[in-house]
Formats: structure tokens, C-alpha cells, sequence
């Protein structure tokens, strides 16, 4: 809402200069998003007149005018060089002499303009620090053409009133009643202790004619509009504003247009009500019925466009056809003319939701809607339509006709609201005495009647925001000034707790960063492709997506049922950078369809991914870190061929022990087909090189490794905390081992042999090499294993651990066929 | 004869003055105390000598003995501390060369933006509660008493997966789902994603984070609130910043409050950071409207409260200088990498 300073003043007294005002303002809750100082720095611009304009000799768009600048420049008239269109004889404009400065700094000077000399400039509104968006249309691509009410050779900033402040105040959707000049003056009078001033809206007219002699009003829909006031003006003169009142409009953002649609604008801005005018001689029938539009019907509106209506649209109609949209914009077939002898002023009051649905279904927003969406007072609408007669009177644009027709079906008792001195003095925590909040209150024009420990309230009318206790509570609050407030701390006796998800959540990013990775965060909504693009199978559950209804574009319009597509996204992003060795991972929802009305399930995933200097084993390492620090042992990874997104001979399924209790969390969680076998008990989810297939679908030019792991389970089966257990007294005995066995035979199974052939001796299996080659037979491998032997009460002696290695290399050659090899 | 000794003496101290190496030295020791040294051999011909000459040699052959062993302990330490000094100079290390750093990843900015926030309130004894990202239009909006019509609700707002589910546009649905499952005390703290249809640019993310914070009990007041945001941003920026509170609007809080902030950087003297203004907005508070805390199934007349809400990304940018809110969701590892 831009207000400027000098139209505030009008109505209330304001010393404080415009940074105390500012900084007050501000604190008292009416925020300012910018303070603007308009003309401080133009010197040397004359109000001027045009003699008359001759053609430059050399050039096919300068003019030549000789200027009338009364003494300004000696008592001659100045020759002015000009590319400005609408330059004609007669007319006023700002002219700024030799050695002018406009704002922004710019200086002006003499000089020759192909050859003739030029001894100034006519100006443009915008030259002067206008918006274009404000400038009077007459002026448009040229000079600012001036009303012809100006002395010629004033100084322009003096005559025009350059100087001026405009300040940008953030208006909050609970106060549509400072969307008005006299809003923010009560505003101000309240902050400031100055008195209120209203406007004169004294507008009537003895004897003769009386607005219901033009005019009658229906109002079908009295849920729609809950009041009406028309009233009546003839021997309408149109033509330009005075001055004063274009002014106000242009600091106030608005663009002058005619003295009819401009004391209208005037008094929107001033009292934060639209009004509408109509011409008489277009209203069939003399009748204004406001009624919802028929379905389907069409309206064409003032800026000449074909709507069509729906059956809730709330429209102004006569006795044979509709004239305008209510509260959101007139109707071409009614508009002012300039011959238009007489006019209805429409002030009325319509549903702020009404409005609302209608200008957004049209499409259109004009300042008149955007007022009535957020509301406004209907008491308002006797003074508003007061207010335009009395200015139409006082600028000559016409003569009242009395009194006025006011339908007011809405019309709604203002009861007192109960406001307990306690209850005040809880909330805030201060120690305000009952008169003191009475004072607060009154200040804003509120009636305040005490009674014992209470204040009963009754706010003005244009106070649609204040309805209880609390919105009372509020206004003693910034009337006091939440800067006066104390500073305290609540006193309890509460713990913090946070929840096991949350810790989990913590330990599983401290180990995944102590292992070298880095975390990554994307968005949770993707393009429904990725589940292709990693290649899901068709049947997957995954494909089951959650959908946005008005999503920003394909790319985001799904609810992310897996990590990984997002994860292999920004491995892609990070690889087209050339950014080498970048390990990731991700903690973050997925989410799956509930059934109907309920919500989706929302269930915590960890993707990991990877690429340059990484493979298989630094990826499994890191799982495999993870599950140890989460207490989950006994963990299996089995080899997998037939995902699609993986590598099918280096994708592992992870599982862990199986859980029996709650036995319904062993579903198969992966989002891989399901096997013959149905749902994968313990299943956590699957890891591997990503598919080359899958890499180049994503643009990642080298091998990759990513895992997806169903985070919620295992923090559903974490047991993080540890159990001491003794160290051991008595030393281990480490024995080598190199098996040559056929290449299908894993590591996995001899581990297994090893692990329950070696029984209570063995402490430890470590695979220390893998080795195929030289000296081995194609189809073999050497396995190097380091077996540490160990008894907790005694030492072993070279015959006990012997026997049990002798052993476990029977087992391991009997169940695999391997042989030891001699180094 | 008797003079031998010295002479020896005189013998040895030259060869050790010539002496290089360990071994020259030990040449030395075995060239006068080994079987055929010099002062073995006048040792063993004492025996010719009368009694007297005999004593009065040995004396003098014993003391030239210890003189110099201790010239050759001497010599020793000498050339040790000389080989030692040789060694450190072979192995000088250049230590400008850079350090071979462990593997350490680190977290992302917005995760440990959260974090910090959460451990402030954590120790002032808030707990860590969380909400869905699809969330229902009740408890986004109908409980935190939106009006039914608040542009907010609209289309061109908010994200809708049907019309009565959305995604949340604010962590604030939280406190519904609190108020309604817990009894008070109530003292949470809850972090989380919130979605606008903002298309992304600079300052604007379709997605972001909040963090939400709810205080509900007796007796509680705006001061408390006041108490509670201001060290807040004492122990998140720095203790010298002071807040400011202006009056605002929320329509689930009444009164409702903006905190400022001093500029962390300048200090309130204005800079590029404040936009000139010292100040900096950082949240949105106020007490627990009445009609929250009933939709809530809270006794609004025995419980007030306070609840605050703050952008991750803004606080996040602010104080790491950041300046274009897309990094967090590009994860260039180069970004992510000047957070570790």
C-alpha cells in the first residue's frame, strides 16, 4: 500500500521525521518494505507554455518550439528542441532550463540539436521520477502535458508539488482496513497520539430531485451483497483532474484518467472501499438488480473483453441485461462517456468469498477485488458514496442529487467483546493497569467501557480482524510495544527426549561420513521416469506413485517411491562437472499409495552411490560398517542377476536374521520382483555396480556403485548399544591358509565351512587374497585365508590348533573339492 | 721406562685427534689395551722392574689407562652425536608438502543447519518430534484456523495430491498432531520439508525446510517467547546480536510476532549481508491461538503457549553465505565438500 506522506497528514498529525516515523510504524506492526523520497534533488524545472512548433530543417522527427517560460530565463521566450510527439501550441508542460537538474542527478544543458540551439528540455513525467505505470496517458511516448491551472514561470517543484514521500507498507491479509489512506492514518494517530481527521463527506443537495426518483435496487441475493448504496449525480462535466487530485493518485500508484474514474480511484485509496459508476442513461428500466449471472451467460467487460459467466458469479443488472461484474469489474455497455450526462455512484458491499472465486475464475484482479476478497466494512459504503458526491461537487464535475438509495439487508448489530485485565496481563506477561489498556485501545478509535476487572470492546466498524479476546489482546500488545515486553524464560520441568528414529538417523550419518561419504538432499517429489530409467520392472509396487494434482512440471509430479533414480541424478550431475571420486548418500521418504483417504506411507530410505576409484568391496565395506555400528549382525549379501538395474553378476541382496515377532515387516522392501518363493524374509534391501545400461540412461560415463537400503527396518532392528566382553589373556595363533578351488565356489561358502568346522578354537577368518592367473588353472582361483586360534583359558598348544586346521581343510576339500595350495 | 706411560698418553691423544670414525677409535683401544696393546706390553714387563719402580710405574700406567679410555669415551660420544646429526639431516622432511588426509565425508548444509538448531533447543529441553510430508488439508490449514478462502489454500500455492491431501507448506501441522496426541506440557522442536509451487530461482525452492518450534503449559507468556527466540539467535549467530520484535500476522498464532535480528556480520551498522538495514528478519512467532489449541483438545483458558517457525535455507544461506538457495539441491560435491 503506498501512501504518501503529505496525503497522510491530511487526516492526522505526524512530527517525527520519516525515519522516526518509519521506525515507529514498523514496531507498532504496520511493516514497511520501502521508504521512497520523490524530487528532493530537481532544480531549474519551469512550469511552460508552447507558442508554436516548427520542423527541424535537418530532421525528419525534431521539433522546434518556442517556449513560454514566463521570467524564468530573462522574460523572453526559449527556443526548445524536441523528438517528443505530442508537443502542439498551447499546451503546459515542466520544462527544465540551462543548468537543471533532474532527479537522479542528471544535469541539463544548453546546447545545439543538429544545428539549432536548444536552451532547455520539455520534460516526461518519467523524467521527473514517475513510473510509467502512473503518467497520465496524454503524455505517453512524449512530454508530461500539464493541467492548464499552473502559472506560467513557477518552479515547477513548488507548482507540481515534487517533493514527496511515499512509503511501501506491508499490509498483513487480517487488515484490509489498511489497505486506505485513513486506515493507515488511524494507524498513525494511534502510534503517534495525533488526532484523526476524517475527510468531508457532506454531500447533499436541498430539494429538488432525490436519488430514488433515478434509481431503485434489488438485491436477489442478499447472502452476496449485504448492502447497496447508490447515489445520484448529474450535469456531469468529464474532463481532467485538478491537479491535487492527480497527484495524490500518481504518488499513490495510479494512473489519472478522467475526473469520474479518478475521484472513484481517490476514494478507494482514501477510504479502502471501490465504488463503481455507472452511466444513468445506459441502466434499463432505472433498476439495479443484483442477482448471480445465468450459467453460461457472456459479459463484455470495460477493457473490452467477452466473459463468460458461471451460474455463482454475483452480477449487477437492470431490468434487461447485465452491467457489470460486482466488485470485480464494469461492464463496457455502461462505462462513462464523455458525454455522459449523469451517474450512479455504486458503493456497495459484496461477499469477500464470492469475489473472490469470481475474480479468480475470470481471471481477472483488479484493485476493487483484490479489496473485497480480503474484506470490507460495510458501514463503510453511506460515507464512501458520501464522499465521491461531495468531491465530485467540490471539483466542479457535477451536481448532486440528494439523499440516497441504501439497501443494507447485512446490516449487523456490533456487540461488546469481553476483554479480562488478567487475562491480558497473563499473555504478555506484563502489569498493565485497566486504564492504561483502555487508553491503548482508544487510541484506536475503539469504544472502551470498564466494568470490575474487565473492558468490554467495541472495535470500529472497519475492524473486520478484531472478533475475540485474543485479537484484543493483540492490539494492547503492539499499542504497548513488543520491545517494552520483558525477556523471560518459562519456567518447567520438562526433558528433552529425542525420538530412536532421530538418533539413528544421526548414528547412520556419522558412520556413513566417517567412511568418506558425503550427504546429498533432493527434492521428494520426481518425474515418474526414474523407476524406467533404473529399470523397474513393470509390476513393481514402486510404479504405484503418489501424484501431485498441480505438480511445477513432469519432472516433479510423482511422490519419490526410491532414492536411488535421484541418487544416480546427481552422480550424473557431479560427473559432468568432472568432479572425480565422489562417494554419496542420502537419508530420506519414499513414499508408497495407503489405501484411499488415508495418507500415502512414508517410509525412511538410505541410498548410496558412487563412482572413480570405488568398486564393489569399498561399497559393501561400507554397508557392512553401517550394520556392525547398528548392532545388527549375521547380515548375508547373495548374489542377484535378474534386477535390471544392476550389474547381473555384481548386485547383492542384503538380508539380515529374519525378526519373528511383528512377522508383517518381512515384506519384500527392495521394490524388486518378487521370487518364486514370494517375499524375501529380512530382506534390507540391494546394492551393486549400477547396470551399464542403467549408467548411460543417466549420462554417467564410467562405472558406478549405488545400494538402496530400507533405513526404517534396520532402525527398527538396530540394538546400538554394546556389551562388554573380556580381552583375551592368552596369545592367538595365526595360521595362512591358500586353497585352489574351482571359480564358482564362494568365499561366502568356505567361510562358512571354515567358521563351523573351526568351532570354539577359531577366533577369526579374514580373507586376505583373491588370486587367478599365473600358476593357476583357467576355471580356478587361489582363496587366501588368515585363521586365528585362540582359547580364552589357556595356550594353545601347536597339536590342538593343528588338529582343528587339519580339520577344517578335510571339511573345506570334502564339500568343495579344494585343495591346498603350496606357495 | 717410567716415563713410558706419558708417552703413550701423548701417543693416544694424537691418534684420537685424528680419529673419524667408530673404528678409527676402536683401532686406537685395541692399539694400547688389546692383548698386543702398547700399555698391555708395559704392564706385563713390570715384572723386571725392582718393587718400588714396579709401584711407582703402575701408578702412572693406571691413571695414562683411565685418562684414556675416558679420551676414547669422549671421542666416542663425539662421533655418535656427529653420525646422529648426519642422519636428521638425510631425513629432513619438506613440511610444506600437504598432508595426506583421512577420508572423511561430512554432512549436507541444510542437515547441519537443522542440527545445530535442533541441539540449541534440545538443550533448553525440546524434544525432537516429526510430521508426514503428505499432510491433509485439516491439519495444514482448517486447524491452524487458515481462513476457509486464504489464498494460501490455493492451486497456485500449494501442492495437492488430492483435495483433501497436500503436501504441507509449512512444519506448523505439527502442532496440531501434537497438541492432539500429547497433553501438556508440551515442549517440541520439529524440523522437516515443507513444498510451495515456487519455481525455483535464486531465493525461491519449490521444496525447503522449516524448523517448528511449540511451548505449551501454564502460565506461559509472550515474554517467555521473547526469552526463548533471543537466545536462540545469541547461541546460533553470536552473542553479541540483539532481536527485535515486530508485529506481525499468522493465523494461527494471536498475538503474532517477526523476530529481527542485529546483522551478525556488521553488527547492525548496515552491510551487504542486511541489505544496509542492520537488521535481519530470521522467523515468524507468537502465542498459540485459542482456537489451535482447541482444535488441539487443549484447555485454552488453563494452557497457553507459544509456537515459532523458521526457514532452514534462509538461516542456512545467512550464515554461510550463501547465495543461491539452488546449491542445496544441485549437490555439486565441490559445494557440499566446503561444508565438511
Amino acid at each position: 500500500m503506498l501512501v504518501p506522506i503529505t496525503w497522510l497528514k491530511e487526516y492526522t498529525d505526524i512530527e517525527e521525521d520519516a525515519v522516526a516515523f518509519a521506525e515507529r510504524m514498523i514496531l507498532s506492526g504496520s511493516n514497511i518494505e520501502t521508504v521512497k523520497t520523490f524530487g528532493e534533488d530537481v532544480m531549474g524545472v519551469v512550469i511552460g507554455r508552447v507558442l508554436s512548433v516548427e520542423r527541424h530543417a535537418d530532421s525528419d522527427h525534431l521539433l522546434i518550439c518556442r517556449v513560454d517560460v514566463g521570467t524564468a530565463a530573462g522574460g523572453d521566450a526559449i527556443q526548445i528542441v524536441t523528438g517528443a510527439p505530442n508537443v502542439s501550441p498551447g499546451i503546459v508542460a515542466p520544462v527544465a532550463l540551462h543548468g537543471a537538474v533532474l532527479p537522479g542527478g542528471v544535469k541539463i544543458r544548453r546546447g545545439k540539436l543538429r544545428g539549432v540551439m536548444s536552451e532547455g528540455m520539455l520534460c516526461s513525467a518519467e523524467e521527473l521520477g514517475f513510473d510509467d505505470k502512473v503518467t497520465p496517458l496524454s503524455g505517453k511516448n512524449g512530454i508530461w502535458i500539464l493541467p492548464d491551472e499552473f502559472e506560467v514561470g513557477a518552479d515547477a517543484s513548488e507548482a507540481l508539488g515534487l517533493r514527496e514521500t511515499v512509503v511501501d507498507f506491508e499490509i498483513t491479509p487480517n487488515r484490509p482496513d489498511c489497505l486506505s489512506i485513513l486506515g493507515m492514518a488511524r494507524e498513525a494517530a494511534a502510534v503517534f497520539g495525533g488526532a484523526l481527521r476524517y475527510p468531508n463527506a457532506k454531500a447533499d443537495a436541498d430539494g429538488g430531485k432525490a436519488a430514488s426518483d433515478f434509481i431503485k435496487v434489488e438485491i436477489a441475493r442478499p447472502d452476496l451483497c449485504g448492502r447497496y448504496v447508490a447515489r445520484i449525480a448529474e450535469q456531469i462535466v468529464v474532463r481532467e483532474s485538478p491537479w491535487w487530485l492527480q497527484r495524490r493518485l500518481m504518488f499513490a500508484g495510479m494512473r489519472p484518467i478522467n475526473n469520474i474514474v479518478d475521484i472513484t480511484n481517490y476514494v478507494m485509496l482514501e477510504y479502502g472501499h471501490p465504488i463503481h459508476a455507472f452511466d444513468v442513461r445506459t441502466i434499463a428500466g432505472g433498476v439495479i438488480i443484483v442477482d448471480t449471472a445465468k450459467d453460461g451467460e457472456t459479459f463484455v467487460t470495460l477493457d473490452n473483453t467477452v466473459r463468460t459467466l458461471s451460474g455463482d458469479m454475483l452480477l449487477i443488472n437492470d431490468r434487461e441485461k447485465g452491467v457489470g461484474i460486482a466488485g470485480v469489474m464494469g461492464g463496457l455497455n455502461s462505462e462513462i462517456e464523455t458525454d455522459t450526462e449523469t451517474i450512479l455512484v455504486e458503493a456497495a458491499n459484496f461477499n469477500s468469498a464470492s469475489i473472490r472465486r469470481t475474480s479468480k475464475a475470470l481471471g481477472i484482479r483488479s484493485e476493487a477485488s483484490s479489496r473485497f476478497e480480503k474484506g470490507v466494512s460495510a458501514e463503510l459504503s453511506g460515507a464512501a458514496a458520501d464522499r465521491v458526491c461531495a468531491l465530485i461537487a467540490e471539483t466542479g464535475a457535477g451536481r448532486i442529487v440528494g439523499g440516497a438509495v441504501d439497501n443494507y439487508p447485512g446490516k449487523a448489530e456490533r456487540k461488546p467483546v469481553s476483554v479480562r485485565v488478567a487475562r491480558v496481563n497473563a499473555l504478555l506477561g506484563t502489569a498493565l493497569a485497566r486504564n492504561e489498556m483502555a487508553n491503548m485501545l482508544k487510541r484506536l478509535e475503539m469504544e472502551v467501557a470498564a466494568a470490575e476487572n474487565v473492558l468490554r470492546v467495541i472495535p470500529p466498524h472497519v475492524r473486520v480482524d478484531l472478533c475475540e479476546e485474543v485479537d484484543f489482546i493483540e492490539e494492547i500488545g503492539r499499542m504497548y510495544g513488543y520491545d517494552r515486553l520483558g525477556v523471560t524464560l518459562h519456567k518447567d520441568s520438562v526433558e528433552a527426549e529425542q525420538s530412536r528414529s532421530w538418533r539413528l538417523r544421526e548414528l547412520a550419518r556419522d558412520v556413513l561420513t566417517g567412511a568418506g561419504l558425503c550427504e546429498i538432499q533432493t527434492y521428494s517429489f520426481v518425474s515418474p521416469g526414474g523407476v524406467d530409467r533404473i529399470a523397474l520392472p513393470p509390476d513393481s509396487d514402486r510404479r504405484n506413485f503418489v501424484r501431485l494434482i498441480n505438480p511445477l512440471g513432469e519432472e516433479n509430479s510423482v511422490m519419490r517411491t526410491a532414492l536411488l533414480p535421484n541418487m544416480l541424478d546427481i552422480l550424473s550431475g557431479n560427473f559432468s562437472r568432472s568432479n572425480a571420486a565422489v562417494r554419496l548418500f542420502e537419508i530420506g521418504n519414499t513414499f508408497l499409495n495407503a489405501e484411499r483417504d488415508a495418507l500415502p506411507k512414508e517410509r525412511i530410505s538410505l541410498s548410496i552411490g558412487g563412482y572413480g576409484s570405488w568398486g564393489f568391496f569399498e561399497l559393501k565395506g561400507v554397508i557392512e560398517t553401517l550394520l556392525e555400528r547398528f548392532g545388527i549382525g549375521g547380515a548375508t549379501f547373495e548374489s542377484v542377476s535378474d534386477t535390471g538395474t544392476y550389474h547381473p553378476g555384481r548386485c547383492a541382496r542384503i538380508s539380515i536374521p529374519h525378526a519373528d515377532a511383528g512377522g508383517s515387516e518381512a515384506v519384500c522392501r527392495s521394490g524388486q520382483p518378487k521370487t518364486e518363493a514370494g517375499a524375501q524374509p529380512g530382506e534390507v534391501g540391494l546394492m551393486g555396480e549400477i547396470h551399464p545400461d542403467v549408467r548411460a540412461a543417466f549420462d554417467i560415463g564410467t562405472e558406478a556403485w549405488g545400494a538402496e537400503i530400507d533405513l526404517e527396518y534396520l532402525i527398527g532392528r538396530a540394538n546400538p548399544v554394546r556389551r562388554y566382553t573380556p580381552l583375551e589373556r592368552y596369545p592367538a595363533v595365526v595360521r595362512d591358509v591358500s586353497l585352489l578351488t574351482a571359480d564358482e565356489v564362494t568365499v561366502g561358502a568356505v567361510e562358512r565351512i571354515i567358521r563351523r568346522t573351526g568351532g570354539k578354537l577359531l577366533e577369526q577368518v579374514r580373507l586376505f587374497d583373491v588370486y587367478r592367473g599365473k600358476q593357476i588353472p583357467e576355471g580356478m582361483k587361489s582363496l587366501s585365508f588368515s585363521l586365528t586360534y585362540r582359547a580364552s583359558d589357556r595356550t594353545l598348544t601347536d597339536e590342538e590348533v593343528a588338529k582343528t586346521h587339519e580339520k577344517i581343510l578335510g571339511a573345506i576339500a570334502e564339500n568343495t573339492g579344494a585343495g591346498l595350495r603350496e606357495i | 721406562m717410567l716415563n713410558k706411560p706419558d708417552q703413550l698418553l701423548r701417543e693416544a691423544k694424537a691418534l684420537l685427534e685424528k680419529a673419524t670414525g667408530e673404528a678409527d677409535v676402536e683401532a686406537v683401544r685395541i692399539g694400547f689395551f688389546g692383548k698386543k696393546g702398547k700399555l698391555t706390553a708395559i704392564l706385563r714387563s713390570m715384572g723386571a722392574l725392582s718393587q718400588e719402580e714396579r709401584k711407582e710405574l703402575g701408578l702412572r700406567a693406571n691413571r695414562v689407562k683411565e685418562e684414556i679410555e675416558s679420551l676414547i669415551a669422549e671421542k666416542k660420544r663425539e662421533i655418535s652425536a656427529t653420525l646422529r646429526s648426519a642422519r636428521f639431516s638425510a631425513e629432513k622432511l619438506d613440511v610444506t608438502e600437504p598432508g595426506r588426509r583421512p577420508p572423511i565425508g561430512n554432512r549436507h548444509p541444510i542437515t547441519q543447519t537443522i542440527g545445530e538448531i535442533v541441539r540449541i533447543f534440545a538443550n533448553m529441553g525440546y524434544s525432537v518430534t516429526e510430521g508426514p510430508e503428505v499432510e491433509t488439508v485439516f491439519n495444514n490449514f482448517d486447524a491452524l484456523n487458515a481462513a476457509p478462502n486464504h489464498p494460501s489454500r490455493d492451486l497456485t500455492d500449494t501442492f495437492y495430491i488430492t483435495k483433501d491431501t497436500l503436501l504441507r507448506t509449512q512444519t506448523s501441522p505439527v502442532q496440531v498432531r501434537t497438541l492432539r496426541s500429547a497433553a501438556p506440557p508440551i515442549k517440541v522442536i520439529s524440523p522437516g520439508r515443507c513444498f510451495r509451487t515456487d519455481a525455483p530461482d535464486a531465493t525461491h525452492s519449490p521444496m525447503f525446510h522449516q524448523v517448528e518450534g511449540l511451548l505449551v503449559d501454564e502460565g506461559v507468556s509472550m515474554t517467555d517467547l521473547k526469552g526463548v527466540l533471543d537466545l536462540f539467535a545469541k547461541r546460533m549467530f553470536n552473542e553479541n546480536v540483539v532481536t527485535k520484535f515486530r508485529p506481525h500476522f499468522f493465523p494461527f498464532t494471536e498475538p503474532s510476532a517477526e523476530m529481527d535480528m542485529s546483522c551478525f556480520v556488521c553488527g547492525g551498522k548496515g552491510c551487504r549481508v542486511c541489505g544496509g538495514s542492520g537488521w535481519i528478519e530470521i522467523l515468524g512467532c507468537g502465542m498459540v491461538h485459542p482456537n489451535v489449541l482447541r482444535v488441539g483438545g487443549v484447555d485454552a483458558e488453563r494452557y497457553t503457549g507459544f509456537a515459532f517457525g523458521m526457514g532452514v535455507e534462509r538461516i542456512a544461506m545467512l550464515k554461510h553465505g550463501v547465495g543461491d538457495i539452488r546449491l542445496f539441491y544441485e549437490n555439486d560435491i565441490r559445494f557440499i565438500r566446503q561444508f565438511g
